[in-house]
Formats: structure tokens, sequence, C-alpha cells
């Protein structure tokens, strides 16, 4: 027993040269929503139920991609439960030997809906929390009784025992609250708390200055996460994504693009990840036309910024380019004017004053009114 | 809270954690709430022996004997995988 433990060994998604096989999928099953969060990732365009891929069309694509070595699913949306063949959708992703997770605000979810997903074989769900009290969670989601209802949700969820994480959204307006975000997740018995802050894309980036945290909320979160996760060691898992605006250095968007996994819009549409249609000058495929394993391995999108031989300098000479991949490709296009630029977070870009700049601005004016996403 | 099992300690895999014979890689990963983790031989061996009813300090015997080494050794290995795991709540254990 000399070799090293496995948990230390790469990851599946991690073998380089050749392109690996993606392992997870986000199935954004529709964009409809009783909410309307001001940072909800979906486009502003929102697509309606017309365009929506059917029951048979999104089980085609989950064992599509089991064959081509997808192991986990993540059934999205909008609010996946706004589908009415949820349920049947959930089967057939388990029958396809998917590992199924359920992305859902509980809206919609009623008990007996429950037992019904619980008996087609889901396996974890990811709850996200507006806020920690009906007051505030109600006025972010823009949806009164939604976090009443998300509370009789999440005890049908502990009570029938289904793995649980509870996926916090953190902004300027509820940041402060994390002491209590965590005493929430632990009462609600999730094993896993995501301290999810805002990322500066879709409907997020329109209300970018309502959102943006300061400095010092920014470091305090850090802080409180490192000191929660070594007090509650064993007790609950933790998954933070900082505020990469304050950032030194980007998150490694999607673990690489078109390294991990992909994305499926509503109508089919694949993505490398779900804010890439903001890059007008790609072209992407759509599985009612094009099989799923064509347009993972050869179609020029997901080429487009594989590996890091697309790279500028100054990542291709930096020793960071297997780690974050020079940062997230729709940040650079749309704060450097690039997709194919360093991601302007990263304080070794020539742009990162742009960066600077937003914060600057936005810490010296009013705090804005939040524009909802609507259809 | 700490990571290390006791001689007695059971340990189990919780609800939305497997094992999963990954047909298009080849091998065994183990599936949890977002996340896939590929398992190397010894990891398998470990895993395949934790069922919630035999306790720590017979899957160590077990393995020891399976793999010609030092008990003592083999414990240090697999507290530090299960370890791992249980950070991340993937394992569970019943005194
Ligand atoms: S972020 Fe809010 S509005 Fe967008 S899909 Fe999720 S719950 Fe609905
Ligand atoms: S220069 Fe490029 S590779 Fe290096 S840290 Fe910045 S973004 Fe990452």
């Amino acid at each position: 027993m000399n070799k090293p433990s496995p948990i230390e060994q790469p990851e599946p998604a991690q073998s380089t040269g050749n392109v690996p096989p993606p392992l997870a999928m986000l199935a954004e099953l529709t964009h409809r929503c009783p909410l309307s969060c001001p940072y909800c990732s979906n486009p502003l365009t929102l697509s309606g139920k017309d365009g929506e891929l059917d029951t048979s069309e999104w089980i085609d694509v989950f064992r599509q991609a089991a064959d081509i070595g997808v192991l986990q699913l993540h059934i999205s949306g909008g609010e996946p439960a706004s589908r009415r063949d949820l349920v049947e959708l959930v089967e057939g992703a388990e029958k396809a030997g998917l590992y199924t997770n359920l992305v859902t605000s509980g809206v919609g979810l009623t008990p007996r809906r429950m037992d019904e997903l619980e008996q087609a074989g889901l396996e974890h769900i990811q709850l996200s929390l507006q806020g920690t009290n009906a007051e505030l969670a109600d006025r972010i989601g823009g949806y009164k009784g939604g976090f009443e209802r998300k509370m009789q949700v999440a005890a049908e969820i502990a009570k029938r025992g289904i793995p649980l994480t509870l996926n916090a959204v953190m902004h300027r307006h509820n940041m402060d609250d994390l002491e209590h975000t965590i005493e929430m997740a632990l009462e609600l018995g999730a094993r896993r708390l995501e301290v999810a802050c805002v990322q500066f894309h879709g409907w997020a980036l329109k209300n970018r200055a309502a959102l943006m945290p300061t400095r010092q909320q920014t470091d305090k979160v850090k802080q409180q996460v490192a000191e929660a996760q070594e007090r509650l060691r064993g007790v609950l898992a933790f998954d933070f994504v900082p505020p990469d605006y304050y950032a030194d250095f980007p998150k490694a968007c999607m673990g690489g693009w078109g390294s991990t996994g992909l994305n499926i819009t509503p109508d089919g549409t694949v993505l490398p990840c779900h804010v890439a249609q903001s890059i007008p000058h790609l072209e992407f495929g759509n599985i009612r036309q094009t099989p799923l394993r064509d347009i993972w391995y050869d179609s020029a999108a997901f080429n487009a910024y594989r590996g890091t031989d697309w790279m500028p300098e100054p990542c291709t000479s930096c020793e960071r380019k297997e780690i974050d991949f020079g940062g997230c490709r729709c940040q650079a296009l749309l704060l450097a004017g690039d997709a194919g630029a360093v991601d302007p977070v990263c304080t070794r870009s020539p742009d990162h004053g742009r960066i600077t700049d937003i914060l600057t601005a936005e810490m010296a004016a009013d705090t804005p009114e939040f524009t909802y996403r609507k259809l | 809270m700490t990571l290390e099992l006791t001689t007695t300690d059971r340990p189990y895999l919780p609800r939305g954690v497997r094992m999963h014979k990954d047909r298009v890689r080849g091998g065994v990963v183990l599936l949890a709430p977002e996340k896939a983790i590929l398992l190397d031989d010894i990891g398998v061996a470990i895993l395949s022996r934790i069922d919630g009813k035999r306790r720590f300090g017979e899957i160590i015997a077990d393995l020891a004997e399976a793999f010609k080494a030092p008990p003592a050794q083999i414990e240090s290995d697999v507290q530090r995988f299960l370890g791992g795991l249980r950070a991340r709540m993937y394992l569970g254990v019943t005194p």
C-alpha cells in the first residue's frame, strides 16, 4: 500500500492531451420559474415553453450523455419543477445510469411529487436559498411566500433523508448574514453548504451595481468560511465561490473550457458553460440536429478555448495556466472586449484596471434598485 | 471533530454516495453529491469492505491480509483515505 491514497489521484476529468470525456451535464429543462431573482444565471432573453425539448428528447439526451461518459446530471432551469414531466425525466436519467441531482428553489415540489421523485431514484437535491428570513428572501426572489414554501420543502427533504446541499447565493444584501446561513444549513440537516458569491453574467451583470459586495464584506466572508470549515469538519462540508472581482486570480471557469462539463439549454443548444452564448462569434450545436458526441468532440465552439494552445500572454508563460485556464472567456469578452484575452480579474491581465475602475465606481455610487428577471 | 476512525467504528457510505463502474473510462468511480472520484484498486479494495456492519479494526485486518502488508501501515493509509472522504461528508460512521 505504498501508492498514494486514492483521494489524491487525479480525478477523471483531468486527463490531458486528448479530449477527455465529459463528466457532468447541466440540463436546463426550462427557463420558466416562479421566482425572479435579480442574479439569475439564465440569459436576458428567456425562452418560453414552446421551444423546450419534450420528454423523449430530454431522455434521449440523457442516454447520449451517459454513452459518452457523463456521470453526473444536474437537472436545473429556471425551476425544473415547472416541468410537468419532471418525475419522468428523473426516471429516464436514472435509467440511463446518471447520478441525478435536482437544482431547485423548492417551489412546486409538493410532498407527493417528492415521493415520486424519490421513487424515480433522485439522488440529491440542491436547494437554493435567497435569504435567511422571509422578508429578505422574498424580496430577493421577488416571490411572496417563497421562503415559507422553501422551508416546508426543506423539512420534507430532511424527513425523507434525501441528501441535501444548500446553495446560498451571496451578494451585498445577504453576505453579512453568513453565520445565520450556516446555522440554517445545520438546522435543515444539509450535508453541504455552497457559499456561492454572485458571478456577474446575465441578470446578475445587469444588477451588478446593486449586488456587488464591498471589499470588507468579501474579506469577512472568506474568514468566516475558513473558520466554519474548521469548526464544522465532518458535520457540514463547504463549497466556496468567492466574489472574483476582488480576487487576485480568476476562477477556473468550468475547470477549463470543454474539459469537464457541458450545458444544455431548454431548446437543446449545447454549451461549454451556461453563459457561453454571450460570445457572439461562436456557433453552438443543437441536439435536435447533431449528436452530443459530435458536439463535444468536434464542434468549433467546444474546441475554441480547449486546453492551453489558444492562450495569449501572460498566460502562456504563467505557472497557473493549468490551474485556472486563463479564467472565464465570457468575462474576458465582456471586460477586455475579446473572448480570447486573459480574464481581467487576473492581476496580471493588462485589462485588470477595468475591474478596479468598476469597483471604485460602484462603491462610490448609491445602491440602485433591482431589475428583476422576467420572461 | 476528529476525522480519525477508532477500531470499533463502523464506517458506511451514506445515501447519495456510491461506487459506480465507469463503462466509458474503465475502472470504478465513487459518485457523491456533485462529485466523482476515480478510485484506484486500493480505493476499491477499501470501499468494497465498507458495509456499515464491519468495524474499522476488522477492515484493517482484512486488508493487511489481502495486501500482505503490516497493519500499522495499512491503517495510516486507510485513515488518510477515509478521513478525506469524511471531511467532504462522503463517509458516515456509526460507533
Ligand atoms: S436564480 Fe432565481 S429566478 Fe433564476 S431560476 Fe433560480 S430561482 Fe428562478
Ligand atoms: S496570467 Fe493567465 S494563467 Fe496566469 S494567473 Fe492570470 S489568468 Fe491565470
